[in-house]
């Protein structure tokens, strides 16, 4: 009993120093741009973490750029669309490649591998020519379509793995009830991968929303300019000043929808919501 | 309510697997019928056949005169319980039992009811607003029954329902199951592979082997006259002894020493045209300790002496086990039924020969004992084709009697 607490006080300590580094580690990089961007122009270069001046002048110079708002609400409007509806093709092609048996179901699994592969930046000229040629340059769709496009197989692998989880059983024993195979896939399968789809929801919503490369490549003004590509193209208050500051408030602020995002679905993603559907 | 029939019903699996073969069952209004064979004979494939789950290769369904082999499993209107309950996690009891009559558009007043109602006959009154997951085993169990029998289908099909219970709450739960199926006496297919199950429950009983029906009939039909060895050695718990024997002058030369055959036995067996080299079949209550036996029935069997091996006392009667010398009877039925059991591998299991005497016995372990055997109701098979010789049949066997002729049908 003693030993048995001891060693558990023991690991415990070793827990919370593991614990302590990884989040350090994630974490300082981000404080580090949180205490930039509370730092006046003066002080921004003088290295301390805690800033000696705070200043809310930086948040305030980035509203101040009209580019920054819009572009602000196309991210949103542009992540959001390509995140339902990646996920709505997503969970009916993953469902497919879990449970169906079809001709051709290892050409798709294998084809969205390889979109998956694919470097980006290969693909960007191409399209950049494209879109520019039927005129989706500039334009919403213009990002939504690639940005579905690359988040599916990982939308796909996610869900199929979702999928395979849920007893064949359940979907039988719906088709045994009376239910359609519409009825059951709504309501039997979705409800329990429910989990799965907040997961992939919330990596292709960050997917989108990071995205920087067909953003600056496809975009030109603030019709569909984006909010990573908006703060690239910051300009100081004077054309010799560097924007850091402002650079650094527009990032806490590009944070913080993921963050009110992750935790929003965070709270629908019970794990084990399965246990309880066969023996046990 | 509705009559089930199978109709010559095959199933081939795209792998090639013959699943099914050739399957003829009728089923009553309101039978109880049990489908029962070893582990991968193809029991929940006739099963989810019926249930439409799997397509049906060859042959025909009809449930109440109509035929069913094209309708969805949701135009079929029968209830399933699975094995694993396969209860909805997400729903809670009440919406579980509910989910059918959801289903089928049943106004909202009258889907309470209705769960409410089997909700009290399946003692689930309290728990109705629980989640699966919160369940034991033995509620979960009721509440998958419940979802079955909530929309009154017009058949229940079962695949095992109480394999995942412990010992004791299986036998709450099949006494259980027959009354309620009594109650509603509601056409009824159920899958074990618990002969227990199977001699208890239903009217009748289908043995399965390998995709084939071996026998139909009444649970005591296929206790008392088994159609081939598999039968008898599958039916039954302790199983029947199988001892290799040899036909010479209305004797049967065994192990056990000669045991004389009845003037009807022996008549059976000259016309069923038996080999020289046959396995005679003894249940363990044919067997009595000879000392308590009376002359006049000691006269109409035979006794022989042998070593008590084991003795198990069970209060009411005991199990003796001998050792014997001597071959053991070989045939593919009977490998079969080793490798089901899984004492395939196990030396100690072949040689022995069970037995069951009346509890007043004074048998002891290590002593040598004499043994009285009812020879009246010796079975004799053929080694080659497995069938029981003994079972009195009009027209002669054909004489390339496989596996698939030996299935006989008989109420
Ligand atoms: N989808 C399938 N494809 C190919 N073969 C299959 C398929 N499903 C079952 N089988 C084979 O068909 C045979 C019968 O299977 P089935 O599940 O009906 O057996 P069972 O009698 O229910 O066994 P158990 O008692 O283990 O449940 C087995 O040999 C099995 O391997
Ligand atoms: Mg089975």
């Amino acid at each position: 009993m003693a030993i048995g607490q001891a060693r558990s006080t023991g690991d415990k300590s070793k827990w919370a120093v593991a614990n302590t580094v990884v989040l350090l580690y994630a974490l300082i990089p981000v404080l580090w741009i949180l205490s930039l961007s509370f730092k006046p122009a003066s002080s921004i270069t003088d290295g301390n973490f805690i800033p000696r001046e705070w200043t809310l002048e930086n948040y305030a110079q980035v509203f101040q750029v009209d580019l920054f708002t819009s572009a602000l609400r196309n991210s949103i409007g542009i992540a959001i669309i390509a995140t339902v509806l990646a996920v709505i093709i997503g969970t009916m092609a993953a469902y497919a490649v879990a449970r169906l048996r079809f001709p051709g179901k290892k050409l798709l699994i294998g084809v969205s591998l390889l979109i998956a592969m694919f470097p980006p930046i290969s693909l960007v000229s191409p399209l950049f020519d494209i879109w520019r040629g039927i005129g989706l340059f500039d334009t919403w769709p213009g990002l939504i379509i690639p940005y579905i496009t690359f988040a599916l197989p990982l939308a796909i692998y996610t869900l199929s793995a979702f999928f395979r989880e849920i007893p064949w059983e359940l979907e039988k024993a719906a088709k045994m009830d009376g239910a359609t195979p519409l009825q059951a896939f709504r309501s039997v399968i979705v409800p329990l991968a429910a989990p799965g789809v907040f997961t992939t929801a919330i990596l292709v919503f960050i997917f989108c929303w990071n995205d920087f490369l067909f953003a600056i490549s496809l975009t030109s003004t603030s019709a569909s300019q984006t909010a990573t590509v908006a703060i690239a193209n910051f300009t100081g208050a004077s054309e010799f000043a560097e924007p850091t500051g402002s650079i650094a408030a527009a990032a806490v602020l590009l944070t913080i929808p993921i963050i009110v995002f992750v935790l929003f679905f965070q709270r629908r993603i019970v794990a084990g919501l399965t246990s309880g559907a066969v023996k046990g | 309510m509705a009559d089930i029939v199978l109709d010559h019903v095959t199933k081939r699996y795209p792998d090639g697997t013959v699943a099914a073969n050739d399957i003829n069952v009728e089923i009553a209004d309101g039978e109880f019928i049990i489908l029962v064979g070893p582990s991968g004979c193809g029991k929940s494939t006739v099963l989810n056949m019926i249930a439409g789950l799997e397509d049906i290769s060859d042959g025909e369904l009809r449930i109440g005169g109509n035929r069913m082999n094209e309708r969805a499993p949701k135009d079929r209107d029968i209830a399933m319980v699975f094995q694993s309950y396969a209860l909805y996690p997400h729903m809670t009891v009440r919406e579980n039992m509910a989910f059918p009559l959801k289903i089928a558009k049943m106004d909202k007043a009258e889907i309470n009811r209705k769960v409410e109602e089997t909700a009290m006959i399946l003692d689930l009154s309290q728990h109705l607003d629980r989640k699966p997951a919160n369940m034991s085993g033995g509620q979960r169990q009721r509440v998958a029954m419940g979802r079955a029998i909530v929309r009154n289908p017009k058949a229940f099909l079962m695949d095992e329902p109480l394999s995942n219970l412990d010992a004791k709450l299986r036998v709450q739960m099949r006494t259980m199951v027959a009354k309620l199926q009594q109650r509603l006496s509601t056409t009824t297919v159920y899958v074990t592979h618990d002969q227990t199950e199977a001699m208890t429950l239903g009217d009748r009983i289908v043995v399965m082997r390998g995709g084939v029906v071996q026998q139909i009939g009444s649970p005591q039909h296929l206790y008392d006259h088994p159609a081939n060895l598999f039968v008898a050695g599958f039916i039954g718990s302790p199983a029947m002894n199988f001892l290799p024997a040899r036909l010479e002058n209305g004797a049967l030369r065994t192990a056990l020493g000669d045991l004389a055959l009845s003037d009807e036995l022996r008549r059976t067996l000259e016309d069923a045209d038996a080999p020289r080299e046959a396995i005679a079949g003894i249940r363990p209550e044919d067997f009595e300790d000879a000392a308590l036996v009376e002359d006049h029935v000691r006269a109409r069997g035979s006794v022989f002496t042998a070593e008590v091996d084991v003795l198990e006392s069970m209060g009411s009667d005991k199990f003796v086990y001998f050792k014997i010398e001597g071959e053991q009877a070989m045939s593919e039925d009977l490998a079969d039924l080793a490798a089901d059991a899984g004492t395939a591998d196990v030396p100690e299991s072949a040689g022995h020969l069970v037995t069951r005497f009346a509890a007043t016995s004074v048998a002891t372990e290590g002593k040598r004992c004499e043994v009285w055997v009812d020879t009246d109701k010796i079975q004799v098979f053929d080694p080659s084709t497995g069938a029981n010789l003994t079972i009195p049949r009009p027209a002669p066997a054909p004489s390339s009697a496989s596996r698939g002729i030996s299935a006989t049908e008989s109420g």
